[in-house]
């Protein structure tokens, strides 16, 4: 393999390395869920219902079950009862989840419920059964408009009794009255963001194979979490953990939609017992549109109070969420968050919130990058909104308000202490790479001529790199084989995040070897230690941490060992390429190979008090509760006021992330969720007709960013160290918090000669035209 | 159903097999010669992720069945780096530029810029984003792509495999 040059000799960390992915991912030689082929192997389908909202009174399987090659054909009654427990380890046994049938029971509550499930010897007659088993529906009326929910009669789960899932309140409203009184200036919206999703290019998928002679289930995944679909999976069979294997080599993204085990997936768990040969369900581009989970779908209340010089006095949301019929996890303490972060990264001395999420009949919640992004849109399109009635330039508002170092750390409002971040400087670093001043410039001369150009700005604080509970520790085992090269089993697994080469980099440099003799081994549950996922940005942060905390365990194995074989001090030693040697004398000491031949081969020879053998493993837990990260957000845009059209023309993000451990990665990881940002601003719709119907449910319909519509994104850096190891901060979701804001401030701006107050997404071209048109 | 005969020519290898009519070329590729870099992602001709080369000419295989590629000389990501294993000029380019993350548009973008490139060795940056706009990636946002491709018609070769 061949790396670009490290920044010195024998650093990789901070270097853009070449990806060790890379070479299978580009040749076909990558392993996805539907790679996976095992003897006998046969195929699942789901039937779903049509219905958003309709009594199963009858299904009738026997056409289905004569289509030659159909094996089994299963209903709820079938599923169901072999559910023994099923919660999620990060919201523990005692969260009021919604009840989650794996089959539908009695009632199908959104369009694309699953209802039955066909197995059968391949996926071509799996498909052709589905479509001859028959389901006698009832439709009942069906809750579809979320913001009328409350009121409407007809509840999606009757045993909850209302359509408001929960509700959490911080400081009222009332409570804020005397601040909103006094203020100089309040400035309120309401602000509406669509129905977006994470859409990977893969969807979900699993084959399970379950041998009864040995009652093990193996589960071949794809997932951002292997650990917790095996604690999920042995709690729902009540079969040991230790009996259950997951694996996943390739998962073709998840951006949050593959953190927890949705009812589908409980259904291939269940019936493999019952099947008893491996069963393979990979859902179409059309079951993950319908059924795989929703996104976004969300407004608020919002109100600013400002004093005379535009200075923030108080903020208050009042937030509504449309959860679906089954949100995945329970979504009431999430949408918390977006009350809790509304301030930003801001000088807010007052603020509070209340947060209801609601049921309705469409597919349920799941998380999806930086799920309480929200907080970030109606926050910066808020502020815009404000700087246009006070006629105050909203680079100017921004500047006055946004926290300085000096004031960190910063307890906002809400209670959340803010620290490590650099909010203005990465503010003055994007407005800098833009020249705002010389964009003003091009804009009047462009609107003098027709043109409307148009710039948007957001700036956001994250809460990145969770330090508790389910997500506070990871572990790694780091083996330096017989032969001197060095293996790294962590939890980890490959859904695009690279951490597979950020293991390797962060290995080569704490053991001192060549990145080239370090291999990682992730995504087994029966080789690596418990680890918590891809999930809250923590990859990074708690990977560094688990490979310094091992390394430290081998590092003085192999100085003690090398320093008795080169009979000088331990503390004269130095491990770099690959070798121990005494320091200031280079051409001495010895490899690793042979350091490994001492450990394992010839234990008589090592020093008193060293156990044979080069290997460890450590846990590492979180040195901070939380990691916080900042970024900026710079777009500019020009929208043609005749067809709607926008056309991205800048866009700049300066981030916070620390120090990078592959500039290559943080920059391919904002990119990713910046461009999913401005899809979610733009294009991305998973809507529905008022009967509930779904009309996105091809690629057609639920239209992606392409190539052609995205703008060149320019990076900046400002590297605050957390309080983490390493200084590193997690950059996973951060790209797809700041866009829409941003893009959706670029409209505005662009708009803002015909005085249009743009409040509502996406911007597509219907509705620009729409509101120049009111 | 009955079922048909087809042979065609995959990377170079000879295939003779019995099919459905119906069976798709993807599935076709996936199955039955176990290339399973093939990749579908919409099966419904929109994301490009289960492109190849049917006699040189890039197609989605979701939308083809094997039976409309009988006689034909087909070639798929795993086709495309030479003998050797090493990286045919666009693989490394993607390589180079980050142009990938999970991975697993990957193939048909591959595939699809080796076309491309052949058939337009110099390409403008229009004519790039254009030539890319029917592939979908949802990790890159596409930035490492564009410059994979740039990198690619820039080194001078036209990137067949």
């Amino acid at each position: 393999m061949t790396t670009t040059p490290a920044r010195d000799a024998g650093r990789f960390v901070g270097a853009r390395v070449h990806r060790v992915e890379d070479a299978r991912l580009l040749t076909g030689g990558g392993t996805f869920v539907d790679d996976v082929s095992l003897p006998d192997m046969l195929h699942a389908c789901f039937v779903r219902s049509p219905f958003a909202r309709a009594a199963i009174q009858d299904i009738d399987t026997a056409a289905a079950r004569a289509v030659p090659g159909v094996r089994f054909v299963f209903t709820a009654a079938d599923v169901n009862p072999g559910v023994r427990e099923q919660w999620h380890t990060s919201m523990g046994p005692a969260s009021p989840e919604t009840p989650r049938p794996p089959l539908a029971e009695g009632e199908a509550r959104f369009a694309g419920d699953p209802v039955a499930l066909v197995i059968a010897e391949s996926r071509y007659v799996a498909e052709d059964a589905a479509e001859l088993v028959e389901v006698d529906y009832e439709p009942l009326p069906a809750v579809v408009d979320y913001t009328t929910a409350e009121q409407t009669e007809a509840l999606v789960h009757e045993s909850h009794g209302s359509n408001v899932v929960g509700q959490i309140d911080g400081v009222p409203a009332s409570a804020l009255d005397d601040v909103f009184m006094a203020a100089a200036h309040v400035v309120s919206e309401t602000i509406y963001q669509q129905a977006y999703a994470p859409v990977p290019m893969e969807g979900r998928g699993l084959v399970v194979d379950y041998s009864g002679a040995t009652g093990e289930l193996t589960i071949y995944a794809a997932t951002q979490v292997p650990h917790e679909v095996r604690l999920f999976c042995a709690r729902l069979l009540g079969i040991p953990e230790h009996r259950i294997r997951v694996v996943m080599r390739d998962t073709g993204g998840g951006f949050g939609q593959k953190v927890m085990v949705q009812r589908d997936e409980m259904c291939l768990m269940l019936v493999a017992p019952m099947v008893g040969v491996p069963v393979k369900w990979v859902e179409d581009r059309r079951e993950n549109l319908l059924a795989a989970g929703k996104s976004r779908q969300e407004h608020a209340d919002l109100k600013l109070a400002f004093d005379g010089d535009g200075a923030i006095q108080g903020a208050y949301i009042d937030f509504v969420q449309d959860c679906g019929a089954y949100p995945t996890p329970w979504p009431v303490s999430t949408s918390a968050a977006v009350g809790m972060l509304f301030p930003g990264p801001y000088r807010v001395p007052r603020a509070g919130f209340t947060c209801r999420t609601i049921y309705t009949n469409t597919v349920g919640r799941s998380a999806y990058r930086g799920p309480w992004q929200f907080e970030s849109l109606a926050r910066e399109v808020l502020l815009d909104i404000s700087a246009r009635r006070m006629g105050i330039d909203p680079i100017e508002l921004r500047r006055r308000n946004l926290l300085r170092r000096d004031e960190l750390p910063y307890g906002n409002a809400n209670g959340m202490t803010y620290d490590s971040i650099s909010p203005l400087e990465t503010f003055e670093q994007a407005l800098a790479m833009l020249d705002y001043e010389a964009f003003r410039a091009e804009q009047a001369e462009a609107r003098a001529t027709g043109r409307y150009l148009g710039v948007g700005v957001s700036n956001y604080v994250e809460p990145s790199t969770p330090g508790y509970g389910y997500y506070g520790t990871e572990a790694a085992t780091i083996r330096i084989e017989p032969s001197g090269a060095v293996n790294v089993y962590i939890a980890g697994g490959s859904t695009g995040n690279s951490i597979e080469t950020t293991v390797v980099q962060l290995a080569a440099d704490a053991l001192g070897v060549d990145i080239d003799h370090v291999n990682t081994i992730q995504g087994d549950t029966a080789i690596t230690g418990f680890g918590a996922g891809a999930a809250g940005s923590r990859s990074g942060s708690m990977t560094a941490g688990a490979v310094r905390e091992t390394s430290t365990v081998l590092r003085e194995r192999l100085l003690a060992i090398a320093a008795h074989k080169l009979e000088a001090d331990v503390e004269d030693i130095e491990l770099a390429g690959g070798r121990a040697r005494v320091r200031g004398a280079p051409a001495t000491g010895v490899s690793f190979a042979e350091l490994a031949t001492l450990a394992y081969f010839e234990p008589a020879s090592l020093p008193p008090g060293v156990p044979a053998g080069l290997e460890a493993t450590a846990r590492y837990t979180a040195d901070a509760p939380v990691i916080w990260v900042n970024a900026t957000h710079v777009c500019t845009c020009e929208v043609d006021v005749a067809t709607g059209r926008v056309n991205v023309s800048r866009y700049i993000v300066s981030e916070d992330c620390g120090p990078m451990i592959n500039p290559d990665v943080v920059e391919g990881q904002i990119a990713g969720g910046t461009v999913q940002g401005i899809g979610g601003a733009l294009y991305e719709h998973l809507a529905y007709d008022e009967d509930g119907n779904p009309i996105a449910t091809t690629f057609m319909d639920y239209l992606l960013p392409t190539a052609a519509e995205v703008p060149v994104i320019e990076y900046g850096h400002i590297e605050t160290p957390s309080p983490g190891p390493g200084g590193y901060k997690g950059v996973g979701e951060g790209g797809a918090i700041g866009a829409p804001p941003a893009v959706v401030n670029a409209v505005a701006d662009a708009l803002s000669p015909f005085g249009v107050t743009v409040t509502h997404l996406p911007l597509s071209p219907a509705q620009i035209v729409a509101l120049l048109d009111a | 159903m009955g079922e048909v005969s087809v042979q065609m020519t995959v990377n170079g290898r000879r295939r003779v097999d019995t099919v459905e009519p119906r069976l798709t070329l993807a599935d076709f590729l996936r199955e039955r010669c176990r290339l399973t870099g093939t990749h579908l992602g919409c099966e419904h001709g929109v994301c490009g992720a289960c492109t190849v080369l049917v006699d040189g000419a890039a197609v989605r295989s979701c939308l083809m069945f094997a039976v409309q590629a009988n006689g034909a000389e087909v070639t798929t990501i795993e086709g495309i780096a030479a003998p050797d294993g090493g990286l045919s000029p666009v693989q490394a380019a993607f390589r180079d530029c980050h142009g990938l993350q999970c991975g697993f548009c990957t193939p048909g973008f591959v595939v699809t810029v080796t076309a491309f490139l052949r058939d337009h060795p110099s390409p403008t940056d229009v004519q790039i984003r254009e030539g890319l706009s029917g592939t979908l990636c949802r990790c890159t946002g596409y930035q490492g792509i564009l410059s994979a491709v740039r990198q690619a018609a820039a080194s001078g070769r036209d990137g067949q495999p």
